[in-house]
């Protein structure tokens, strides 16, 4: 696969580890949500046939997360953003 | 022998002959012949056994789609086996040598099963080898393997090179007949980068095997010539003898290149294969079809072969398959070889076309064909001699490569063939023969507009030269109305007629089953030549049609790829990289022992001149070093620089204890979670300025905490003012431990270090041996009076040597990490076998670390219920009653008297040592309520070693466990 990377362009997805749904952005409050919510954040994950918005490391190359969208029946990439834009436009900042 | 059967014409080299043998016995040929070519040319049919009946077989194609001639080529640790006599490419030298069978090709001891093919029908294995469960191993699967092998393996390191590479076009052209020719020639012209690869040693596909024109000139010597246009761009890059194995996602290809096959051995320092990468931006299939046979009893035998091969063997190579050569066919394409066969010279006795009601129903010849049964349109039946048979029943397009991606062909009723539908690879056009236009004319035409739409070219294109246009007539035969014999639809893994009629009948009818039950289509061939044909029989037997019968799909690769070839260079010592630590010359030098830990190689021991047993190594360089001094290569360890303002409030997540209050100049014992509760990881932190900090991890987690460092910085805490950088390979540091390792480094460390100016857990920057910048810790792992010292990496060999020479007078021990994990074990440190991916902070006897004050990950969900168990695993320490007993990490506790199972396990030995100090094995454990069964006697038992010994549970703190030592 191809990653393009929105910073350094296409990039060979060998370059990339892959973690997961990105929804691992959204963690809840650690000194307000209970164990409740932490449970659903840590273990529960949608395994959709289709888009899919999942987080890759550029582990070599310049250590960026990024939220990639792929479809997970055709492996075709429509959005490639900064993981750190994507948890910025979710709210979170410190 | 001479070559009987080689006739007039040809692209072969009849100046030049090759010398070569086959099971011993010498022949030649000529450049430009293939194995098949060259001893079909001496007379030669019979190349190899079937793999289950050992049925005597002869090639039935002409090329990769093989399923017969499989032979073992070149000897030694060059043999390689199951390789396909008809694209084995000769070489003067070559060797070959037949397969699965014993004693002799002409008599296999072995075809006693073709006799009892009864037994081993379709599915026989699910059937007969079923009961009792004990044999599966050790009687029925060797028994198997033996009987169903095909050849073997030199068991010799493959002396050979392989390689990878990685190449980039805006065009792929896969396969270079006439599609992929006009394809290249389209684009290569308009000046887009190209690359065409074809598997063929020779460019032209079936224009080499055809007698057709192009133009004025013979297709073959039209080829050329385009490849002589096309071979004068700077912009296409030519890539003959190499196969396209596999259409990966977003244009991404994989291939095979073959530089050294042809020849006795590749050229000095050159690779034999290389596996490329090629990423096309888009690319045009132009893989041609393969022509399937038609199924009748007995249609198996050695000089029986598909129509376009005989005639390729004819026209291409200037061989006969025999002197008395009979055509069976269902299309006009079948014809064809008639008309060449007769144009050559070859006495062709009869064309049976099935489209007039005439059909083979039986053949002869135990070794080789020597007559068939034809029965004409009334039921007559009568026997013609023959040596030879060329058969078709039309082609399949090949259109592997399209449905690597999943895509199903559809039916083509017109071809009577499948052919590629819409939803192949994105970016992937399909040309010429591959989508099912079989005429040359067509070839060339979608040749070339596949590229001009592939490329969106709009300037002026390559004329098409003139070139036949027939229309495809086929009327489908698939197999002949059967007796009692076998016909055979898959050759290379002898499935039958009966064999799908079996399936059929007991309702194996989906074609995933069909292909399982009856293994058609799985073995190297995938099928190529017998796919369709067990489709189609079975649609017939199930009342279908063969689009409602389905197909199966194609997975890369398309065509076998020699393992060598996968590994790469990535095999015996280059097999990963290797990481040198900064004391690994020193250590070479005297003779260590290492130890591979993930990519590093650390020192294990160093053993001193008499020592003869690892241990005598490790208990010296303990004492040693709790009498007086040892130094360890630490510079494993992960060391990550965090700076930035909110680099405190940082780590205070990260890590379960707090950071953030941490003195400059000071360091602490950080515990790391994640987010599941369970601890991922620890080691010392030291805050060396306001807003610095430098974390260690464990050697084995340091790519991955910095990995989540940096998911925690950037996804979570996206705004917090933190800066990470791995600082592992820039700084060698090195453990000095023992009553002395402040005497030694007061010899080297240009400042004071004395307890009060660097008390226990200090940190800071320092200089040494006059001014070298340098990082010193006051940590100790061993439980000694110990500090860690830091230099830049490429100093780090200087400083060992210097640290030796210098601190001379107290005796210092170079200890690896066998002696470091023996003085942590006596210590109670947790390490690899505690941190072990499921253990928590409670289980290590480190709960009060996690804070319930902030927010770190994992905080939260260690508070469950079911990683708070007062009763659950707690570490404890072990020794055995008998201190001559030994004990072995991984045995399991159990109560005096308890039945070793399961239901009375209650924990399990994590590490174990030998303890010099102690006199005896020692080790840590996870035992369940174990805090309070300290002083208790159990047992430690290991079922798989035979141990079962008395051990008395103690403190973790084996060694010093006021913590005076480390103090002092």
């Amino acid at each position: 696969m191809i990653i393009n990377h929105p910073i350094l362009g296409p990039r060979d997805a060998q370059e990339f580890v892959y973690l997961g749904d990105a929804a691992l952005i959204d963690r809840p409050d650690g000194m307000t949500d209970g164990i409740e919510a932490f449970h659903t954040y840590a273990y529960l994950r949608d395994n959709p046939a289709g888009d899919h918005r999942e987080l890759w490391y550029h582990e070599q190359g310049d250590r960026s997360w990024l939220v990639v969208t792929r479809n997970t029946v055709t492996h075709e990439i429509t959005k490639v953003e900064l993981a750190r834009d994507v948890a910025r436009a979710m709210g979170r900042s410190t | 022998m001479t070559q009987s059967n080689r006739i007039s014409g040809g692209q072969i080299d009849r100046g030049q002959t090759l010398r070569f043998t086959f099971d011993g016995q010498g022949f030649t040929g000529h450049p430009g012949d293939t194995l098949a070519s060259a001893l079909l040319a001496n007379g030669v049919r019979l190349m190899g056994r079937s793999f289950k009946y050992h049925r005597p077989r002869g090639p039935l194609t002409a090329g990769s789609e093989e399923p017969n001639a499989l032979v073992e080529l070149r000897s030694g640790a060059r043999r390689e086996p199951n390789t396909r006599a008809t694209v084995a490419e000769l070489f003067d030298g070559l060797e070959a040598t037949s397969q699965n069978r014993w004693p002799s090709l002409r008599f296999d001891a072995m075809a006693v099963n073709d006799r009892l093919s009864s037994f081993f029908a379709a599915g026989f294995y699910y059937k007969t080898f079923m009961w009792p469960r004990s044999f599966w191993e050790k009687l029925y699967e060797p028994i198997i393997r033996r009987a169903a092998g095909l050849g073997s393996v030199s068991r010799e390191e493959d002396p050979d090179l392989y390689d990878k590479g990685f190449l980039h076009c805006d065009l792929l052209v896969i396969g270079a007949g006439p599609a992929g020719l006009m394809a290249a020639l389209t684009a290569g012209r308009a000046g887009a980068r190209v690359i065409l690869a074809d598997e063929d040693f020779r460019m032209g596909g079936r224009l080499n095997a055809e007698t057709f024109t192009i133009g004025q000139v013979a297709g073959a010597d039209w080829a050329a010539g385009v490849v002589t246009e096309l071979a004068t761009m700077p912009n296409v890059r030519l890539m003959p003898r190499t196969t396209v194995i596999g259409a990966f996602d977003h244009g991404i290809h994989g291939a095979v290149e073959r530089l050294g096959d042809h020849l006795a051995e590749p050229a000095a320092g050159k690779p034999r294969q290389i596996l490329w990468r090629i990423y096309a931006r888009r690319s045009v299939l132009a893989g041609g079809a393969t022509e399937r046979p038609i199924a009748f009893e007995n249609n198996d035998r050695p000089g029986i072969m598909l129509a376009g091969a005989m005639r390729a063997y004819a026209n291409r190579w200037a061989v006969t398959a025999g002197q008395r050569v009979a055509v069976f066919t269902n299309n006009d394409d079948g014809l064809r070889t008639a008309a060449d066969l007769r144009a050559k010279g070859v006495d062709l006795v009869e064309v049976i076309d099935s489209r007039k009601g005439d059909m083979i129903v039986d053949s002869r010849g135990r070794l080789g064909l020597k007559s068939v049964t034809v029965q004409d349109s009334k039921g007559q039946r009568r026997d013609i001699t023959v040596d030879a048979l060329a058969v078709s029943g039309g082609w399949n397009p090949n259109v592997n490569l399209y449905s690597h991606h999943r895509a199903r062909p559809v039916w083509d009723d017109t071809i009577v063939a499948f052919v590629p539908g819409a939803d192949g690879p994105p970016g992937l056009t399909v040309a010429g023969a591959a989508a099912g236009v079989l005429s040359t004319h067509g070839a060339l035409r979608t040749g070339r507009d596949a590229a001009i739409a592939a490329l969106g070219l709009t300037g002026a294109a390559p004329d098409l030269p003139e070139a036949e246009d027939a229309t495809p007539r086929i009327t489908p035969l698939w197999h002949v109305p059967q007796g009692k014999g076998r016909a055979w639809i898959d050759q290379q893994n002898d499935v039958t007629v009966k064999d799908v009629k079996l399936a059929a009948q007991e309702n194996f009818i989906s074609v995933e089953h069909l292909k399982r039950y009856t293994t058609l289509g799985m073995a190297t061939d995938q099928g190529k030549t017998g796919n369709v044909l067990g489709l189609a029989v079975m649609a017939e037997l199930t009342g279908r049609s063969i689009p409602q019968t389905g197909t199966t799909i194609y997975r890369p690769p398309y065509t076998p790829v020699a393992m060598g070839t996968l590994a790469g260079r990535s095999r015996g010592a280059e097999f990963k990289p290797v990481r040198m630590t900064p004391s690994h010359h020193w250590a070479r030098e005297q003779c260590a022992v290492f130890v591979e830990v993930g990519n590093w190689l650390r020192t294990q021991w160093v053993p001193k001149d008499g020592e003869t047993e690892w241990r005598q190594s490790v208990d010296r360089e303990v004492l040693a070093t709790r009498r007086s001094v040892g130094i360890c290569d630490v510079t494993t360890l992960g060391k990550i620089d965090i700076q930035g303002t909110d680099a405190g409030a940082f780590l205070d997540r990260v890590y379960a204890n707090t950071f953030s209050t941490l003195k400059v100049g000071k360091c602490r014992y950080g515990l790391m979670l994640r987010e599941d509760g369970l601890v991922y990881d620890d080691g010392t932190t030291a805050r060396l300025a306001e807003h610095e900090y430098v974390m260690t991890t464990t050697t084995a987690n340091a790519v991955g905490v910095f990995r989540h460092l940096e998911f925690c910085r950037q996804c979570l805490w996206p705004d917090m003012d933190v800066q990470l950088i791995s600082t592992t390979e820039a700084w060698a540091q090195f453990s000095v431990a023992g009553p002395n390792a402040r005497n030694l480094l007061e010899k080297i460390v240009d400042q004071d270090i004395s307890d009060a100016a660097f008390p226990y857990m200090g940190a800071g920057n320092v200089t040494v041996c006059g001014g070298l910048r340098a990082r010193l810790f006051r940590i100790s792992f061993s439980g000694e009076l110990a500090f860690e010292i830091a230099v830049p990496t490429r100093y780090g060999d200087a400083l060992l040597r210097e640290m030796l020479a210098r601190g001379a007078e107290y005796d210092p021990v170079v200890y690896g990490t066998e002696a470091l994990g023996v003085m942590r074990v006596e210590k109670g440190h947790v390490a690899g076998g505690e941190l072990n991916g499921q253990s928590t902070a409670l289980n290590m006897g480190l709960g009060k670390m996690v804070s319930q004050k902030k927010d770190s990950i994992g905080r939260v969900l260690s508070t469950r219920e079911g990683l708070t168990d007062p009763e659950g695993y707690r570490l404890v320490g072990v020794r055995p009653v008998d201190p001559a007993a030994r004990l072995t990490a991984g045995s399991h506790f159990l109560d005096i008297g308890a039945a070793a199972v399961a239901a009375n396990d209650a924990g399990w030995l994590t590490s174990k040592v030998y303890s010099p100090h102690i006199g005896s094995d020692i080790a840590l454990g996870y035992l369940k309520a174990g805090a309070g069964r300290i002083g208790q006697r159990m047992r430690a038992v290991n079922l798989l070693a035979g141990q079962d010994t008395e051990v008395e549970i103690v403190s973790p703190h084996f060694f010093d466990p006021e913590g005076e030592r480390l103090r002092g």
